[in-house]
């Protein structure tokens, strides 16, 4: 502990010190975005349940296989778009995790290195972004991962041509097809990554110091935050969670192409912000996305439910990025500025 | 035709929760330069943003010629001649310099009104000539020094033929040479016709142009004379308000062993052998003009930026400071230039900025103790006598000198010797400024070392132990405080070698 | 002040050098080529590349134009596919109809499309990257809704329509001549009129552009709704060039007008950008498309090469940048 100035109290300043016992304001805490989100989900849910007599019970949790891929890439993802960065690289990331695993597999390696090799390439890329970013101050992250985004689809195409390579073992799809008890094994690894990153944002030295930069970097590196090895750390993060999200997205399809994940950054991009986190930095939560996660999926579900076409998906969630983004600009906060320069 | 080109009568500018002009009367003769003076924050920019339209007062009248008239816009007050030089460039730094010249009124010519670069490359050059300015007209703006885009500001408002130019804090930033050649041009002006309005807090720059002078304090309207007629006490009490001597509450201290010394530090391009040392319950100012490097200094010691020589020592030991990290691990503080860009984040609570400032003191392993950081930060906002209703208000509802304080505040989280204020009461209004004078005092008397960097001299003179003046990115002088004036100061900071 | 002349010109000299170098790189690159394959330099393979690059080259103009303005448009993909397929679906159903008239309904989709996102960048204030993101998957789904997912093939197309990419004036063929078109009357309007001139105004410095009475607001939109004309034209022209309209049409293709720009010199922060420099960005990525495959290099390492490409460029681009930089401080008396 260290030594504290001891200066002379002045006067006549009142510091209101009840504050200090409680925090919790009902006013405040009923006005947040997250309980938007939270209505609208089950909104969703109830509406899924009424046009199908399948979706009840087990099924509920069982339709999250089909989204929970993503939902990796979102965890991270928060992050970055806390610093008031953005990452649009992550889904040619994936793809080229996805496929380096694949030929390492059918090249003879066994399939549990092959998976740790998966996620050590995601690592690779995601340190490669933020060592750029972090050297590059002058460019916006935006055109570093552009140009990453183009070069690892690229060296996925070299790889692969456009061939398909699978042929996984049979235990490999117990990945995103698996159940611990009734939890599908996708959503329990899900929830204790959400446990993890939302700790890990919320509760931790670390955290703070993520929100810290995302308002204002001067004052963070003033401050004596390690701004630049917190944008890498961050950065790689993301990649892991890229090659995470391939291994999930493998094992679901059972075999991967060049082309996979191809315009996953828009849905992640997409999940986030709709999770109430401004792209202008500094501002959201892990809750907002967690739900915007499952909203967004299972909005997904419930168009496929009545035979609502991929497209018109689309169109939704673009209106969906849209809208929210929108609404955050003039409902509930003061309009954002322009970028800054 | 009337005396006055422009007058402003009982002008009141309200602010939510702030008058930021009070009553303020002013004339300006036709052919004149006056100049219009006050400390920071005393509404001077808010008055001229009056005049141009850029705010519209709450009440008072504006006669232009004799003529009432209301600016709605800029527009409305360039239309009517009048144009303004901020202190902040308004600059477009990736155009050609004749392109700002004539953005707004461009020369064009035929149906399609086609731009004719030719012609205003030629006018603008021969603008930039007529004033003596070696500038070439086709450069972009962005490759200029400050001072040649203060020329070029000077010339797009020749090129306006406006009839009142205002100059807000034209020096600021200009070398003494510079400062003398804008006099000239300044002076041109004035033979081409135009009335103008000098902003300044210098008192150099009122004597060698203004035929008179207006001066604010605290957002009202102290008076006008006649600049042969003022001496610069009367114009320091106008200017303050009170004698100086009531501001500074200079405690007798007894000074210990050497906290911080550096020894032939440089940077590249920044500054060159600066050597001096800080000593315990010492307070050293560092002063000059601004742009003299004294910021970069500070910023070098506190590991902000590399030097490219010299060495640094605290308590007699060489350290290598690469990050500010290093420079709080050595027991080194800054108190950063601009609070709101550089030490505060504005949307965060007081607490939450207190606790920014040494977050592994709120550690408990990985996780962040928000209660004892709010318990440290009410303690210390207590000490500080931050104005606000608790800590959990946020920094961008305070006050400048509240703000201050709280990043006075935030510095005290970490376990310091030594710490670096650059102008820490720059937009601080005059009470708060005492109230961080007696804090510095008080620091000084725990035994810490303090670094002032000011340019404000009646502040050197009063707080400092010893003062240490720059020019240019070296050292000119050293006074003792018992030695110092401001004339000595003055003449080491412009002239010295 | 005197010394100021000195590192103004060396400043001259240092942009113009910029394109300089791309320019022999270009020449290099096509030196290199015509060495491996003698086939390269022949008038109907130079052709052949003027043609296929024409269609970027009017994109990458009205990038250059949103790019000034600080902004970025990840839609004008869709925006080609969506007005492709508009007009490619009108000419099925009235086969009659002449070739102009496609083209206009072209480019008034495309003014729609540019129209909202200028209007949710500058009124909706929200950043480019996200408003444009989230119209090009609108505009996508658009284009396969209306087509009901199929392709318009080159059948469907009437001869008068899949005209506009095949016939031309002697050697030159209406692709080139509408690219050529577009490039003049931009650069006269980006250079020489003062609605162009306040593009870079309020990309330089957007607070001191408001002060002066430019509406940045109006610009803004102008800017994205030019871009989303020039698409539109662009995205007829695509059909007709290929025959054939497809939900897919162009996916991905705004990396590779953006690339053209970061090449050309445009810079991402707003602000510069010349018809010049671009002209030369558009050509390299021009050269590379149509000469890899001539050298045997397999399509499939397209991608990649254009990425290091483009990396290697703004990698350059700041070292450059920073070591003038460094020089000026050593230059700096103290």
């Amino acid at each position: 502990m260290s030594k504290m100035a001891t200066l002379n109290k002045r006067t006549n300043v009142e510091l209101d010190r009840s504050v200090l016992e409680h925090k919790l304001d009902p006013k405040k805490f009923f006005l947040q975005w997250e309980w938007l989100l939270v209505i609208i989900l089950v909104v969703i849910l109830i509406i899924n349940g009424s046009i199908s007599d399948y979706f009840r019970g087990t099924q509920v949790l069982d339709a999250t296989m089909n989204f929970m891929d993503k939902g990796f890439m979102v965890l991270a993802m928060v992050f970055v778009i806390l610093l008031g960065e953005i990452d649009i690289s992550v889904g040619s990331t994936a793809a080229l995790c996805s496929v380096i695993m694949a030929i390492a597999y059918n090249a003879g390696m066994p399939m549990e290195l092959s998976m740790v090799l998966c996620l050590a390439v995601g690592l690779g890329c995601g340190y490669i972004n933020g060592i750029l970013i972090a050297k590059c101050k002058e460019l916006p992250s935006m055109i570093i991962t552009l140009a990453t985004m183009t070069i690892y689809r690229g060296i996925a195409y070299i790889i692969l041509e456009d061939q398909a390579s699978g042929g996984f073992p049979e235990w490999f799809q117990y990945l995103s097809w698996g159940y611990v008890g009734p939890i599908p094994f996708s959503l329990l690894m899900f929830i204790i990554l959400a446990v993890v990153f939302g700790l890990l944002l919320h509760k931790s030295v670390f955290g703070r110091q993520v929100y810290a930069m995302g308002n204002n970097e001067t004052t963070s590196r003033y401050s004596g935050i390690k701004v630049n090895r917190n944008k890498i750390i961050i950065f790689t993060l993301m990649g892991l969670m890229a090659g995470a999200c391939a291994l999930f997205l493998t094992s679901r399809m059972a075999s991967t192409r060049p082309n996979v994940a191809q315009g996953y950054e828009l849905d992640v991009i997409a999940m986030v912000v709709l999770g109430g986190v401004s792209t202008a930095g500094g501002k959201g939560n892990m809750l907002g996305a967690i739900l915007a996660v499952f909203i967004v999926g299972y909005l997904r579900y419930g168009l496929g439910l009545i035979n609502i076409s991929a497209q018109v998906m689309m169109i939704i969630i673009g209106l969906l990025l849209i809208g929210s983004v929108l609404a955050s600009n003039f409902l509930l906060n003061k309009p954002k500025a322009l970028p800054k320069k | 035709m009337d005396e006055y080109i422009l007058e402003l009568n009982h002008i009141t500018k309200i602010f939510p929760g702030v008058k930021a002009l009070q009553d303020v009367n002013f004339q300006l003769k036709r052919g004149e330069i006056h100049a219009l003076m006050g400390e920071n924050g005393a509404g001077k920019s808010t008055f001229i943003k009056v005049i141009t339209g850029v705010h519209q007062p709450e009440e008072g009248t504006m006669k232009l010629d004799g003529q009432p008239v209301q600016f709605k816009s800029t527009r409305d007050s360039q239309e009517a001649g009048i144009v303004c030089i901020y202190q902040h460039s308004t600059a477009y730094p990736d155009l050609s310099v004749t392109e700002n010249i004539f953005l707004g009124h461009e020369i064009t010519k035929g149906k399609m009104k086609a731009l004719q670069w030719k012609e205003m490359h030629a006018k603008a050059q021969e603008l930039l000539d007529r004033l003596g300015a070696d500038i070439d007209s086709r450069a972009s703006m962005g490759t200029l020094s400050v001072a040649q885009q203060q020329l070029v500001e000077i010339a797009k408002a020749l090129s306006s033929q406006a009839r009142i130019i205002i100059m807000d804090e034209p020096t600021a930033a200009l070398t003494k040479r510079e400062s003398e050649e804008l006099y000239e041009y300044t002076e041109k002006l004035r033979e081409g016709g135009a009335s103008i309005i000098f902003i300044s807090h210098r008192f150099e720059d009122m004597y060698r142009l203004a035929d008179r002078v207006t001066v604010l304090r605290d957002a009202q309207y102290i008076g006008t004379w006649d600049v042969d007629a003022i001496s610069n006490e009367d114009m320091i009490i106008a200017m303050v308000g009170r004698e100086i001597k009531q501001l500074f509450p200079k405690r007798k201290i007894e000074i210990g062993e050497e906290i911080l010394k550096v020894e032939k530090l440089g940077r590249t391009g920044y500054f060159k052998d600066i050597s001096f040392d800080v000593k315990k319950g010492e307070i050293v100012a560092l002063t000059g003009l601004v742009g003299a490097g004294r910021s970069e200094v500070a910023e070098t010691i506190f590991g902000i930026a590399q030097p490219s020589e010299g060495t640094i020592y605290v308590d007699g030991k060489e350290v290598k400071v690469k990050s500010p990290t290093d420079a709080t691990c050595a027991g080194l503080g800054l108190l950063p230039e601009d609070r709101q860009k550089q030490a505060l984040i504005l949307d965060w609570e007081i607490s939450k900025n207190i606790g920014l400032g040494n977050m592994d003191r709120f550690r408990d392993g990985p996780w962040y103790n928000k209660t004892k950081e709010s318990k440290t930060a009410q303690e210390l906002a207590e000490k500080m006598a931050v104005k606000a209703s608790s800590i959990y208000d946020k920094a961008s509802s305070l006050s400048g000198g509240n703000q201050q304080k709280v990043v006075v505040a935030k510095a005290l989280t970490s376990n310091l010797k030594l710490i670096i204020m650059d102008e820490p009461t720059k937009g601080v209004d005059v009470g708060a400024k005492a109230a961080i004078y007696e804090i510095m005092g008080e620091l000084a008397e725990q035994g810490y070392g303090i670094l002032l960097i000011s340019s404000e001299m009646p502040e050197v003179l009063g707080m400092a132990d010893r003062i240490i003046v720059m020019k240019s990115g070296r050292i000119t002088a050293e006074f003792k405080s018992e030695e110092a004036n401001q004339e000595k100061i003055l003449e080491a900071a412009m002239l010295g070698e | 002040m005197k010394s100021s002349v000195n590192i103004l010109e060396k400043n001259k000299t240092k942009k113009i050098f910029r394109e300089l170098g791309l320019l022999i790189f270009l020449i290099v690159l096509c030196v290199v080529f015509q060495a491996i394959n003698p086939t390269f330099f022949t008038w109907e393979n130079l052709a052949d590349m003027l043609r296929n690059t024409s269609i970027l080259a009017i994109l990458a103009v009205g990038m250059m134009m949103v790019m000034i303005t600080g902004g970025i448009d990840l839609s004008v993909g869709a925006i080609v596919a969506l007005a492709g397929m508009v007009s490619a679906l009108t000419v099925q159903y009235v086969p009659q109809l002449p070739a102009v008239v496609a083209i206009l309904i072209g480019m008034g989709v495309g003014i729609g499309c540019g129209a909202v996102n200028g209007v949710l960048v500058a009124k909706g204030r929200i950043i480019p990257i996200i408003a444009t993101l989230g119209m090009m998957n609108v505009f996508r789904g658009l284009t396969y809704l209306i087509s009901g997912s199929k392709w318009v093939s080159a059948h469907q197309m009437s001869d008068g329509f899949k005209s506009i990419a095949t016939s031309g004036i002697g050697p030159l063929n209406t692709l080139i001549i509408i690219a050529v078109v577009v490039v003049l009357i931009f650069y006269y309007f980006l250079n020489y009129n003062r609605t162009g001139r306040y593009i870079y105004a309020v990309g330089s410095n957007p607070e001191s552009a408001v002060i002066t009475g430019i509406k940045k607001d109006r610009i803004l939109i102008m800017s994205y709704t030019l871009l989303g004309l020039l698409t539109g034209l662009a995205g007829v022209l695509w059909v007709a060039k290929f025959a054939s309209a497809q939900g897919d049409t162009a996916t991905g293709y705004e990396m590779n007008v953006i690339a053209a720009c970061v090449l050309g010199g445009v810079s991402v922060s707003g602000g510069t950008g010349k018809v010049g420099g671009l002209l030369l960005g558009v050509l390299l990525l021009g050269v590379l498309q149509n000469a890899l495959p001539l050298i045997n290099v397999s399509t499939f390492w397209e991608d990649f090469i254009q990425g290091i490409i483009i990396l290697v460029a703004i990698l350059l681009n700041i070292s450059v940048k920073r070591r003038a930089d460094k020089n000026a401080l050593k230059r700096r008396e103290i």
